[in-house]
């Protein structure tokens, strides 16, 4: 639980780096290049952290997360260009057709586990792959051009925040304890009164909106979307399960490092580019056999910790 | 007459295939009362319970619990009925802590609403505040109350048997049903857990049902037996005319004495 | 009349492709059946194979049937160094963390491949020239019917390895109950290694007839055909062997009859909505069998 002083605290955090980076791109200390990649950050933490609500809190294992993603791209490019709708309503109608698709994805879903689930998934973002392909009204296979760019970094950043926080208090809520229950076994929870059922396609749901919005956000960046398996396919959803297994399972803090990190590398990397789905697995499949708990094992970091440790007193973070 | 939170199963059978799990079997349950289900290993007894619960489906007969029929009902809206059971093999939460284990079990009785709980409303603060302050009650009902922040998985045994029985009294339950509890205690423990149940019975005026093999702790405590075999309620009674009873002796011991 | 003649034209096609499903499906529900673990990399083996043997043919100048045999080899110790390396250390960890190695396996051996085979097309050495047997109103090639020979012969080969010695009872005790089989004496590190080396080893004869049959190999060959064998195990059943071989042809002549009465681009979707419908409603295949979880 968090008390005054940190809300206060992290607010202040929060709006001093925003401040920065405005700063720094006026004075030229930041290309717009190096803009656009925080922008490209605050979708692709959107996306972990969604990712993370499914996979990490709720047990659930869903490969198929670009599914959501590519519905929230399209459906706000379509408003946008073809309907006038303003960015934002746009952006929200994205994310609430996504969770609708969450919602048809999370109910047949509930009767699979484990391995069979995650190809269910798989095969649920192929199909819709598929969908956008053969849609001729979103360009088809040529693609969706010309969509505007109303993403913003301020835009970004402030959905990530959301994200973040709406995620975060979920958690540490009581429907977030259910979600956990659910979890850690699938037996016990309903035996207290959890229906899992419920919980299962909320937790899809919800990560499915988020990842909606983080697809809106990224078609109004990048202005152009293609039906490729690396941009809305199982290359993409492969893609944000590395970030996320990386910053670690359940981890929210984890999931905006490893998405950080993993947005940003690449570009310094940009020599390497071809060397990178070399390393990447590599990469993936170390951590599964040394760390699979991923960098932050779980834990999280929390202002609250922090602080009390400047006061002395020892405090157990409430994680989960 | 008040409402009874009486427990009636009809004829259960729970059959897998071809093996009939529980066959026909007839028992009821006074309110506030405290009875065991014993029998050999492989009589039925936890699927008995499974039934009960609604983790197996039932092929044949009744449940009733509160007058309400409770046959093959999802286990959560049983859970919702009032009955809390806890596992033969612990299914603590074991990368939660103790209170975390307890505060979900709070969940059938939480009122804030979503939006409540995304915003952190007063209410939501409120109402976690008691959920909080619940959980720690009824820990120290167990004993407990020292171990709240600990990761349930890094109790020792016994005391990991005992949060599972402090998080199924979270669900305010009228029937409290114990699968081995005492399963692994050495002597002192059961004495203390024994003395634990009892206080329970009294002080929280719940029925308790459970299944154990310790027969110490099953003839000092419970008021009344029903003993299974090969599926079968065999005999039913008061402990000592159940230890008299040539069929039971005949079902643990596997023999035909003739 | 006409269209009659497409539909059984398309059968014989179907039954070509969906032998070379089948053999690749054998490989996943093997694997799947010894240990529970869906082997994402097995199409990229398949790949491996169609390349081991363009090397064979082409660089070593091995003529088809010791490129077919070298390659199969050569594959198998890819499949049994795979297990070791990646999927042995994580035994006793949870489904999701084998499932995501599987997934970098697979990306991995694709990445790989592009950089040291480079990522464009490689003609496949003719091997064997182009002929057309006319049966009545329908044409059959000489590499469909290899394609049937080779994968009729390895089937059975297969059938009477796991059915009729003393390995393939131990593989079946294995997949039936792991402790036991260790209890009973059978090194089933050994048995794990050898099921790998005999799907992979499949799987490398398949990527070759495939080679041969479109001339033309790729380093991301291995991912639509992967996944469509693995669709396939699934809807014979998976861990069932013969599933794989009912379920490889189902999916072969499915595809193909799509074609008849859709477009090609749907051809693909195919797969995954036969997945989808056999989760849903089947999850346990055609020939499999239901389990029970105790409680």
């Amino acid at each position: 639980m968090k008390n005054k002083l940190s809300i206060l605290l992290t607010a202040v955090i929060l709006l001093l780096i925003y401040t920065g980076v405005r700063l720094m791109e006026s004075g030229g200390v930041l290309l717009p290049y190096h803009v656009q990649i925080l922008s490209l950050c605050c979708i692709n933490v959107i996306l972990v952290v969604s990712l993370n609500l499914i996979n990490g809190f709720t047990g659930q294992f869903s490969i198929g997360h670009a599914g959501f993603f590519a519905i929230g791209a399209y459906l706000s490019a379509y408003l946008t260009v073809k309907l006038q709708v303003p960015f934002v309503p746009a952006l929200i109608c994205g994310g609430i057709l996504a969770g609708i698709t969450g919602l048809a994805v999370g109910l047949p879903a509930l009767r699979l586990r484990g391995d069979y689930l995650a190809i269910a998934t798989l095969g649920f973002g192929e199909i819709i792959r598929v969908i956008i392909l053969n849609t001729n009204a979103v360009g088809g296979a040529r693609g969706f051009s010309g969509i505007p760019k109303y993403t913003t970094f301020g835009l970004a950043y402030l959905t990530a925040i959301i994200t973040v926080v709406a995620i975060r208090n979920f958690v540490s809520s009581d429907y977030g304890r259910a979600c956990l229950a659910v979890r850690e076994d699938e037996i016990a929870a309903p035996s207290l009164g959890v229906n899992s059922t419920y919980f299962k396609v909320l937790a899809f749901s919800l990560g499915a909106f988020f990842a909606g919005t983080a697809g809106a956000l990224f078609s109004h960046y990048l202005q152009y979307m293609a039906p490729t398996p690396s941009q809305i396919g199982f290359l993409k959803s492969i893609d944000i399960l590395i970030m996320l297994v990386l910053g670690g399972l359940g981890s929210i803090t984890g999931s905006i490092v490893a998405a950080v990190v993993l947005t940003v590398l690449p570009e310094f990397l940009r020599g390497f580019a071809e060397y990178r789905m070399v390393i990447y697995p590599i990469l993936l499949i170390a951590v599964m056999i040394y760390r699979p708990a991923g960098l932050l094992a779980g834990r999280e970091f929390s202002l609250d910790s922090l602080l009390n440790l400047f006061k002395g007193a020892r405090t157990r973070v409430d994680h989960s | 007459m008040s409402t009874t939170a009486e427990l009636m199963v009809n004829s259960l059978s729970v059959q897998f295939g071809g093996l009939k799990a529980v066959d026909q079997v007839s028992f009821a349950l006074q309110p506030q009362s405290l009875a065991g289900l014993i029998g050999p290993n492989g009589a039925g007894k936890t699927t008995v319970f499974n039934a009960l619960t609604g983790l197996c489906p039932v092929t044949g007969g009744e449940i009733s619990f509160n007058s309400e029929w409770l046959t093959n009902e999802p286990p959560h809206a049983i859970a919702r009925c009032g009955i809390a059971r806890t596992f033969q093999n612990i299914r603590l939460f074991k990368n939660l802590t103790v209170l975390d284990n307890l505060r979900i079990a709070y969940h059938k009785n939480r009122q804030y609403s979503l939006l409540c709980g995304l915003f952190r409303s007063p209410r939501f603060r409120r109402e976690e505040a008691q959920i909080t302050a619940k959980a720690k009650d009824v820990l120290a009902l167990v004993d407990l109350a020292d171990k709240a922040d600990h990761l349930a998985g890094s109790l020792p045994y016994g005391e990991q048997r005992r949060v599972e029985i402090a998080r199924a009294l979270m669900l305010d339950p009228k029937l409290l049903l114990l699968d081995e509890p005492a399963a692994g205690m050495n002597p002192q423990e059961t004495t203390a857990l024994l003395e634990l149940i009892r206080r329970l019975r009294d002080g929280l005026q719940i029925t308790i049902l459970l299944i154990e093999h310790d027969m110490k702790l099953v003839m000092n405590l419970c008021e009344k037996l029903f003993v299974l075999d090969y599926g079968h309620l065999i005999a039913t009674g008061d402990p000592k005319s159940i230890q008299s009873n040539r069929r039971v002796v005949e079902a643990y011991l596997g023999g035909n004495l003739a | 009349m006409a269209w009659q003649i497409t539909v059984l034209q398309q059968l014989i096609n179907g039954l070509a492709v969906g032998s070379i499903y089948a053999l690749i499906a054998l490989g996943y529900t093997m694997v799947y059946g010894i240990i529970k673990l869906i082997n994402f990399a097995h199409g990229e083996i398949y790949m491996l194979g169609a390349y081991f043997g363009f090397y064979a043919i082409s660089v070593l100048k091995l003529s088809l049937l010791p490129a077919i045999l070298l390659s199969m080899g050569a594959a198998a110790l890819v499949g049994v160094l795979l297990e070791r390396i990646a999927y042995r250390p994580l035994r006793s960890s949870p489904r999701i963390s084998v499932l995501i190695t599987a997934i970098g396996a697979s990306l991995l051996f694709q990445s790989t491949a592009q950089l040291v085979f480079g990522a464009s097309f490689k003609p496949f050495p003719q091997a064997m020239p182009f002929r057309r047997i006319q049966l009545g109103k329908v044409f059959i090639t000489n590499r469909q019917l290899l394609i049937f020979g080779v994968a009729v012969l390895l089937m059975v080969l297969l059938h009477l390895l796991v059915n009729y010695t003393k390995f393939g009872r131990a593989m079946r005790a294995v997949a039936g109950d792991k402790e036991a089989a260790l209890l009973m004496g059978i090194n089933v590190d050994r048995i794990i290694s050898i099921t790998f080396a005999l799907g992979s080893a499949l799987a490398a004869a398949a990527g070759i007839l495939v080679g041969m049959y479109y001339n033309r190999i790729d380093p991301y060959m291995g991912m639509m055909p992967g996944l469509k064998a693995f669709v396939a195990a699934v809807l014979g059943g998976i861990g069932v062997v013969p599933g794989a071989v009912v379920g490889g042809l189902l999916m072969g002549v499915a595809e193909n009859l799509v074609v008849v009465i859709g477009s090609s681009t749907l051809r693909d979707a195919v797969a995954f909505a036969v997945l989808i419908v056999v989760l849903l409603f089947r999850p346990s295949g055609l020939l499999g069998k239901k389990g029970i979880e105790k409680v």
